[in-house]
């Protein structure tokens, strides 16, 4: 369980996340939505302690993510951000292999190499394995850099904008994995997104930011609802039901 | 060809050119001609390792290609330190007349101001390396403004003594120096270490590398330590010549096309060291002396830099 308490972060005493405190349940898929500069990446960098909050505490299962051991931590939460721009000569293998960096600092055993084999099966990158990063197209950059989080094999998961730059049938396939991922292995996963049927598609619950205050907090259902988007995106927004599925209309 | 048998070929090449170095005709007193030349070899393996080791591992801070080290501002510190003391002691005095002092002098003081640089700058929450780098070059700058006043004030002969300085060279290293700073480098190689694991995942930038569980700020501020010593010690000994390690570290990466810093920093000192016997080589025996050897270098990587350059420009 992650628990946010009053969680505060300013830049130049302005305040980005404002008072946010939420928990979020084990098994679930959740997204952030809301308007942009609304404190989403920032709240979800702070989570995974890539920046320093100003205040408040964030706890993930009863422990400090500020006074637990980097590695420790490691091995229980990752984060991927939107811009993956890694001007090395890597290969998809050997940038999956990294993910393992936690468990064997470097040097991989055999154990390392079949979780690496794994995460590769399961984002389908056996073909493209041994190519280098700079000779694939953004998707399937987009699913190394996935498949290198499942291969650091931490029970959370934190996802910046993962669809960024993604055409619709590579969207649908890594929100499927996310469901997958979730409903098989168990993992929790923390999204920011910002097309909101995607999130009412594929997600559990719903955090939705404005202005770096938590507008609304609640299952899907709820929250994708004609009151509330009014709320957060300040635009009328029609919801039709299709197949059990809510969707935005907002063209 | 894999970046393994790359690096044994480099390997054989630094040997090779270094052996033809020491023994490329050798008449008269050998037992006075051997021993200098030996010195001279050992003391550009270690100028040359400690610039090419140190320049890859800044660039994997700071995850930039075109920054050397050179930006901290240690260069100009020196030649500041060397012109101050010339300004103020004059050029026949002890400090700048025994070597072994001087260079204890100069270390002393590079280190120094790095490591106060690095305290004021890492104190506050904001530790930006960008931030440092900026700070450096300012400083750097006014090093170099300030050398340059005290450079015009001076006698002319004494200026003479400065500008010498400012060129490196392995005409005249002191053997004692040349112990020391093995002494040095060794010690802050085996500090290094226990770090040597981080670099490659520190080379995906900060957000991976904390993802990873790399504790990134305490490992940048001790790896930076360790370029400023490494920096530090491979000027006072010959000279300012960081300008090699954007060369060299460079070559490595297109030579080597690996991500794995094991074999990328071999590379590196390897090729350093290629270039600078070779290049010491040619001043020796086709410039026969009119030229000294940071010269050559820094006409070379001038070039190169350019080449950099517009091949970046191009990609965008």
């Amino acid at each position: 369980m992650v628990d946010i308490k009053n969680v505060f972060k300013l830049y130049n005493q302005k305040k980005v996340v404002d008072d946010v405190s939420l928990s979020i349940e084990k098994g679930t898929i959740t997204s952030f939505i809301g308007p942009n500069g609304a404190g989403k990446s920032t709240l979800i960098s702070m989570i995974s302690r890539l920046i320093a909050k100003d205040n408040g505490e964030i706890t993930i299962d009863g422990q400090d993510i500020m006074k637990t051991k980097n590695n420790e931590l490691a091995k229980k939460i990752s984060i991927l951000k939107q811009s993956n721009s890694i001007n090395l000569k890597l290969t998809v293998r050997e940038l999956v292999g990294f993910g393992r960096f936690p468990y064997s600092q470097g040097k991989l055993t055999k154990e390392d190499q079949e979780k690496v084999d794994e995460a590769i099966d399961y984002m389908e990158l056996g073909e493209i394995q041994n190519k280098y990063l700079d000779e694939l197209s953004g998707g399937q950059r987009q699913r190394a850099h996935i498949a290198m989080v499942l291969a650091q094999d931490t029970e959370y998961i934190l996802l910046d904008e993962p669809l960024n730059n993604l055409d619709m049938r590579h969207s649908v396939q890594i929100m499927k994995t996310l469901r997958r991922l979730v409903d098989e292995l168990g993992k929790t996963i923390l999204i920011v997104i910002h097309d909101i049927n995607f999130a009412s598609c594929y997600s559990d619950h719903i955090v939705a930011l404005k202005d770096g205050k938590i507008i609304k907090h609640g299952r899907t259902c709820d929250v994708i609802d004609q009151c509330v988007l009014k709320d957060i995106y300040d635009m009328d927004i029609d919801i039709q039901n299709i197949d059990d599925k809510r969707i935005c209309v907002y063209f | 060809m894999g970046y393994k048998k790359k690096t044994i070929i480099l390997a054989i090449i630094a040997i090779l050119l270094a052996a033809l170095y020491i023994f490329y005709d050798l008449r008269g007193n050998i037992g006075y001609i051997l021993p200098r030349r030996v010195i001279k070899v050992v003391a550009i393996m270690l100028t040359g390792g400690a610039i090419a080791f140190s320049t890859t591992v800044f660039m994997t801070i700071t995850n930039n290609r075109i920054l050397t080290p050179s930006v901290l501002g240690l260069d100009s510190l020196y030649m500041l330190v060397q012109t101050f003391i010339i300004f103020i002691f004059g050029a026949n005095s002890l400090v700048m007349m025994s070597s072994n002092i001087n260079y204890l002098v100069s270390i002393g003081i590079m280190i120094l101001f790095s490591l106060i640089l690095y305290r004021f700058l890492f104190r506050g929450e904001k530790n930006n390396i960008y931030f440092l780098l900026l700070i450096g070059m300012i400083l750097g700058t006014f090093f170099g403004s300030f050398t340059d006043f005290m450079q015009v004030l001076i006698d002319p002969n004494e200026f003479m003594v400065a500008q010498d300085r400012m060129f490196a060279s392995v005409n005249n290293v002191n053997t004692d120096l040349v112990y020391i700073s093995i002494v040095i480098i060794v010690a802050t190689l085996i500090y290094f270490m226990r770090f040597y694991k981080y670099l490659d995942v520190m080379a995906l930038g900060k957000d991976e590398a904390i993802n990873l569980g790399v504790p990134y700020d305490y490992i940048v501020k001790r790896l930076l330590i360790i370029v400023a010593i490494l920096i530090s010690v491979s000027t006072a000994l010959i000279g300012p010549i960081t300008f090699l390690g954007l060369l060299v570290v460079n070559v490595s990466y297109e030579l080597m096309k690996t991500f794995r810093h094991f074999y990328i920093i071999l590379g590196a000192v390897f090729i350093s060291i290629i270039a600078l016997i070779g290049g010491q080589f040619i001043v020796e025996k086709i410039f026969t002396f009119n030229t000294t050897i940071s010269v050559i270098i820094n006409f070379i990587g001038g070039i190169y830099f350019i080449y950099l350059l517009l091949k970046e420009n191009k990609s965008w």
